[in-house]
């Protein structure tokens, strides 16, 4: 579970029209239920107030006058009024939760469903911590608002109602004397619920500036340690912490004073009572079971007032949670899919740019004006320096971007005209840092594809040579991947990698191969066979890290800075001794005498080959 | 182990807990007075006495309530405020201990992990040491006085309680016992839905170029419909709990209804009595509830105090020389470090690899030297070893012809200004991250230093100048910017010896020959030590040293190693290249 340290402590107003209204669109398929629930609260309510009732009865009718006859009938009443809250409780709490659980179900669906929508762009501006709190957290506090706000609300403030009935209809002016310290009460709640709101807030703030900084220089410790800082940074986390306990110190005080300062007033009512309501009965103007009775319900009036107070904090954090979750559902679909999509059973597979321009950032253009043609079946290695802009050209093509002038055009037709996905069906990617998902090989083969048969995983695993380490391992094909496949080579996840991609069976076949570690020589020769393999009758765009590789390709195209420069086969380039003769001596040139060359790993931009978000 | 510690944090408020101990038996006392009012007040009200009694006994209840609210509240500030310092005294000591830690712990400790530690165990135990041990003391105090009064009222009564209300806490432990373990299967798919939704984020990429949308929400719909599922039986069972406690504790106000009507019509006690019994029963219910409470608030801050023990217990491997026993040389303690540096057949093993092979290399003071090399060749290992972030496996660091490890860490590490390859700054301001390591006011020898790092210029444009914010809540600095930001902040220790890891590698190479100019000046007259993969970095270094998978392969200056012709050939003629393409602006075809 994420740590909330790093949210800040924005708590707004515990009701907000706009908020609730939309919140409540989450509850009105359960409108029935919410129904239910209530009418079982007030039943819940009426019924654990019967108990002072009868002990009235009892006294009056029975105890006080010594008639035992009847006594038991009012004893078994009182049960079944117990059995019956008993249900009704137990019913309510019940039907809250399922409310509140199905809301949560759609809710989390709907904010998972919204993120899959969501371009590749935005995931690289979020933290993934951050979207995983809102689809956890965020949404377990309105579970939390729903469950024990709305409803025990209404539960609260019935019981308080229905207490101030039946001591008006026992005996009014007994009633109206014990009521005279409900407006204190009231009084002093909401002046604690104030208090307390501040100053809970504020240990909850300082709480989050001390995790704030002991994250930080838990991460930094190396720098505390060589700059000599230990005592200095001491004595700062030393004043945060203290911070810290004199907030919480002056909300414990609060605290302690609030119970202590309603218990004094609830006494304030029994001793009117025991003081008028006893003169009363002792003149014989009211009976003595009554008096009692009214003892046990003014000891009952407070718990629904405090549990108000308590209800605010609740609401409020479902407030400050369904903000953040609003925001997130109403983030706008960056690469959005036309209303009248092209679809197509198969594809020729002929990409070409015309003209394309494209920056991740405003104006820091890492395309500039680029243009090519594809022809279907042709395999191109596309072949730059660090930063040229290779990998953009793969975003763009799988359309993971939309390049701000000029046109992606795949068979013909602009990329922006096919439906995201239906176009993706027909492009196989692989990229350098293979992503492996919890589950089988057999699941990471077929990823959640499935009409791909067993039979149609093991011939992809065997046609790029994944089979023979896929057979050895213990379970085979449903052999477990632990832990993102740590227990894998690099070169065996580029292996499944490729059988994931010929699974799909695509017309259109992306290879992203920038070394990022060295692959031992017997698993290198595999994955050169199967590059080669599955490069045969499909249209094949490789950024080229294998001298084999560029070496077999029908063309090369040169990208420097931004733009195509060079293009032609191998040997047609190295003759012309123009930067591709460069970029080989300084990438490929080694592969000639070491097979497996060390490479250093690559940085800034081309970091978006790899596939993690 | 953990009790230990944990008891030594409690003894140390003995006073508090112990006038709260007082405080809480006095506050019951008078708890249990109140119903004794009401039962003169009944039995008053019954025999027809004087209505000036019932005046005076309203009055000596509101003066009992009074009281007794005023001492709860002395109560609860006393043994509530208690587990509050204590919270706080263990932060500070968690802050401490990790200062004290080596940064190989850190390295193979996640940083979430000890953030974890320090926020939920330590809520665990400061619960246990404040709401945990003033409930569970006032719970068996009042147990024990209000059961002792309702027998002197009636036995038969008074048993008839005791057989009933420990059900409350029965069923509390078997309810307890359930909802944990179906809590705990609850928390577990919580896991699986939130570790589901972490590799669909992270892997967005695959899911995309596979059109695995609509197959991963329906992946993700019936992870989220089983959590739906073990959520409602949950429910199921923890509903049960509080209409339960209801139940149970209005069938033994019924019991007492019927049973103490009888007595009182028999003539063995009064009303009042009757009433007073009802008074005690009310009084029971919520220790009997907290019984279970206090014992999972106890048994959890247990198990969370064992785990920061966990932190605790591990000692510093790298500590000053007089916490093993060993002094320090005098005279080396004086006139701080002149900046000779001796790695002595100096071995370094992590996890079982060798990272470092059997290095030996005299760096005399003053000198500048640059270490080259391909990617984990281990010269960040090699330099770490010289500020003892990390020490040998087997062979020895020399400073000015002393161990270092017998140096005072503070000497050593005062003596050397270190630039990391990872710029870290601190959410603070630019002033005070790069008087980070001097002392605070000295404000003319962070200029300088911003100077020499040409950090100045871009200081100057921020609106606040040294005053800006930086990291989070601030600007957000270049790469470059940091990483001149760091080499200013090491620069302004004006240390012995100067280490840059590949502290320019973002700084564009104008700026980078700038920097070095300056930097020519300053390290005139210290020992510098620079790694960098650009051969315009190190090209005027004294001495370059060549390391290749842990190893020293080649020594000794540009030239040289040009002409000899080995790796550092075969990086310079690359390093050519890669200069030729950058500096290439011309689009042919």
């Amino acid at each position: 579970m994420s740590l909330p340290f790093h949210e800040d402590e924005i708590l707004g107003k515990a009701y907000d029209a706009r908020l609730t209204r939309r919140l409540l669109g989450y509850v009105r398929p359960y409108r029935a239920s919410v129904a239910l629930a209530v009418a079982l609260l007030l039943l819940t309510s009426a019924m654990s107030l019967v108990g002072p009732y009868l002990v009235r009865v009892a006294i009056d009718l029975h105890i006080a006058p010594g008639r035992l006859d009847g006594l038991g009938v009012v004893v078994m009443a009182y049960l079944g009024a117990l059995v019956a809250a008993f249900i009704f409780r137990y019913a309510n709490t019940y039907v809250m939760q399922r409310v509140g659980q199905r809301a949560m179900y759609d809710l989390r669906l709907e904010v998972f469903s919204h993120l899959q929508r969501l371009s590749v762009g935005f995931y690289t501006r979020q933290p993934v911590g951050r979207l995983i709190t809102r689809i956890t957290n965020d949404v377990d506090a309105l579970n939390e608002m729903i469950t024990q706000g709305v409803v025990a609300v209404f539960g609260d403030l019935f019981t308080l109602v229905l207490i101030i009935g039946i001591m008006l209809y026992l005996d009014w002016r007994l009633a109206l004397a014990t009521m005279v310290v409900l407006p204190l009460i009231i009084g002093a709640t909401a002046r604690f619920r104030v208090q307390a709101r501040e100053s809970y807030r504020a240990v909850r703030v300082r709480l989050a500036r001390i995790n704030a900084f002991l994250n930080e220089h838990i991460m930094g410790m190396g720098i505390v340690q060589l700059f000599g800082r230990e005592a200095r940074e001491q004595s700062r986390f030393d004043a945060l912490n203290r911070d810290h306990l004199s907030a919480n110190m002056a909300a414990l005080r609060s605290f302690a004073m609030f119970h202590p300062s309603i218990g004094a007033m609830s006494a304030v009512a029994v001793a009117t009572i025991i003081a008028y309501g006893g003169t009363q009965a002792l003149a014989g103007a009211v009976s003595l079971g009554l008096v009692v009775a009214f003892i046990q319900y003014a000891q009952r009036f407070f718990d629904p007032i405090e549990d108000l107070a308590e209800k605010y904090n609740i609401l409020q954090a479902a407030m400050a949670s369904s903000e953040r979750i609003f925001r997130l559902l109403d983030e706008p679909v960056e690469v959005a899919d036309p209303t009248e999509p092209v679809r197509a059973e198969r594809v020729r597979g002929e990409i070409e740019f015309r003209d394309v321009w494209f920056a991740y950032e405003p104006d820091d253009w890492v395309l500039r004006g680029v243009s090519f043609r594809i022809r279907p079946g042709e395999s191109v290695a596309f072949v730059g320096h660090t930063g040229a802009g290779k990998s953009s050209i793969i975003n763009l093509i799988t359309r993971f971007y939309d390049p701000q002038r000029g046109q992606v055009i795949v068979d013909g037709t602009d990329a922006r005209a096919w439906d995201q996905r239906e176009l993706r069906r027909h492009i196989g990617l692989v990229l350098q840092d293979v992503f492996l998902f919890s589950g089988t090989i057999e699941d990471n083969i077929r990823l959640g594809t499935a009409s791909i048969t067993d039979e149609q995983v093991r011939r992809a695993a065997e046609f790029v040579n994944a089979s023979a380490f896929i057979e050895r391992m213990p379970g085979g094909y449903r052999a477990e991947v632990h832990e993102r496949g740590s227990t894998l080579s690099v070169g065996q996840k580029q292996l499944i990698a490729f059988a994931r991609a010929i699974a799909h069976n695509p017309e259109v076949l992306l290879v992203l191969d920038e070394a990022t570690s060295s692959v031992d020589v017997e698993t290198e020769i595999l994955i050169q066979d199967a590059l080669s393999r599955v490069m045969r009758n499909r249209t094949s765009i490789i950024i080229a890290h294998r001298l084999s590789t560029i070496q077999h390709v029908d063309r090369i195209l040169v990208i420097h800075k931004g733009r195509m420069v060079e293009e032609g086969t191998h040997r047609d380039l190295l003759v012309r001794n123009g930067i591709y003769t460069k970029l080989y001596q300084l990438q490929y040139q080694d592969q000639e005498v070491r097979p497996v060359p060390r490479v250093s790993t690559p940085s800034g931009r081309e970091k978006e080959g790899s596939e993690r978000a | 182990m953990s009790t230990r510690r944990l008891l030594a944090y409690v003894a140390r408020h003995r006073r508090a807990y112990l006038t709260g101990f007082v405080l809480s038996l006095v506050s019951t006392a008078l708890q249990l007075a109140n119903p004794w009012v009401l039962r003169t007040a009944i039995d008053g009200i019954q025999s027809g006495a004087a209505a000036r009694l019932l005046l005076g006994l309203a009055a000596a209840y509101v003066g009992v309530s009074v009281t007794g609210g005023f001492i709860r509240f002395h109560w609860r500030m006393r043994m509530l405020g208690a587990g509050r310092r204590i919270e706080y005294e263990i932060r500070n000591d968690y802050f401490a201990h990790l200062q004290r830690l080596h940064q190989g712990f850190f390295q193979h400790t996640r940083t979430g992990d000890l953030m974890a530690r320090a926020i939920n165990d330590l809520n665990a135990v400061s619960r246990l040491v404040s709401a945990g041990l003033m409930h569970s003391s006032n719970t068996i105090i009042m147990f024990f006085a209000a059961s002792a009064l309702m027998f002197t009222i009636d036995r038969p009564l008074a048993l008839l309680v005791m057989v009933i209300l420990p059900m409350v806490s029965v069923v509390f432990v078997l309810l307890g016992r359930r909802i944990h373990r179906q809590f705990e299967r609850v928390q577990e798919q919580f896991s699986t839905l939130s570790a589901r939704a972490q590799e669909n984020f992270s892997g967005i990429r695959v899911v995309k170029a596979f059109a695995q949308e609509a197959a991963e929400i329906d992946a993700f719909a019936a992870i989220n419909q089983e959590f739906v599922t073990r959520a409602l039986r949950l429910a199921r069972t923890s509903g049960v709990l509080w209409p339960a406690m209801a139940f149970i504790l209005g069938t033994a106000s019924a019991l007492v209804l019927w049973q103490g009507g009888v007595a009182v019509v028999v003539g063995r006690i009064t009303l009042g009595q009757l009433v007073q019994f009802f008074g005690y029963l009310m009084m029971l219910s919520w220790p009997m509830i907290a019984l279970g409470w206090t014992t999972n608030l106890i048994q959890q801050g247990m198990a969370s105090m064992r785990r920061l023990d966990a932190i605790f217990n591990t000692k510093p491997a790298i500590a000053d020389p007089g916490a093993r026993g060993a002094r320090a040389p005098a005279p080396a303690a004086r006139g701080g470090l002149r900046g000779e540096i001796e790695f002595r057949h100096v071995t370094f093993s992590y996890n079982g690899a060798t990272v470092l092979h059997d290095i030996t290399l005299r760096i005399p003071g003053g000198t500048t030297v640059a270490i080259v090399g391909p990617t984990g060749s281990g010269k960040t290992t090699l330099i770490s070893l010289i500020p003892r972030l990390l020490d040998p496996t087997t062979g020895t660091v020399l400073i000015d012809g002393i161990d270092i490890r017998l140096l005072p860490l503070a000497m050593l590490r005062g003596g050397i200004g270190v630039v990391p390859q990872e710029p870290f700054l601190f959410s603070d301001t630019l002033e005070e991250n790069l008087a980070l390591g001097i002392e605070a006011g000295d404000g003319q020898r962070v200029r300088e230093a911003a100077e020499i790092a040409r950090l100045d210029g871009d200081i100057g444009d921020f609106p606040l100048g040294y005053q800006t914010m930086v990291g989070e809540r601030g600007v957000t600095l270049s790469g470059g910017q940091k990483q001149r930001a760091t080499i200013a902040r090491a620069l302004a220790r004006d240390p012995a010896i100067l280490i840059l890891d590949d502290a320019l590698s973002s700084v564009d190479t104008n700026t980078e020959e700038a920097i070095l100019t300056g930097l020519r000046r300053f390290a005139a007259e210290r020992t510098s030590l620079i790694i960098s993969h650009r051969i315009s970095t190190v090209r005027g270094a004294d001495l370059i040293v060549v390391l290749d998978d842990g190893r020293l392969v080649e020594r000794g200056t540009h030239d040289a190693l040009v002409a000899a012709g080995g790796l550092y050939a075969d990086l310079y003629r690359k390093q050519l290249l890669r200069e030729a393409l950058e500096a290439d602006e011309a689009v042919p075809s």
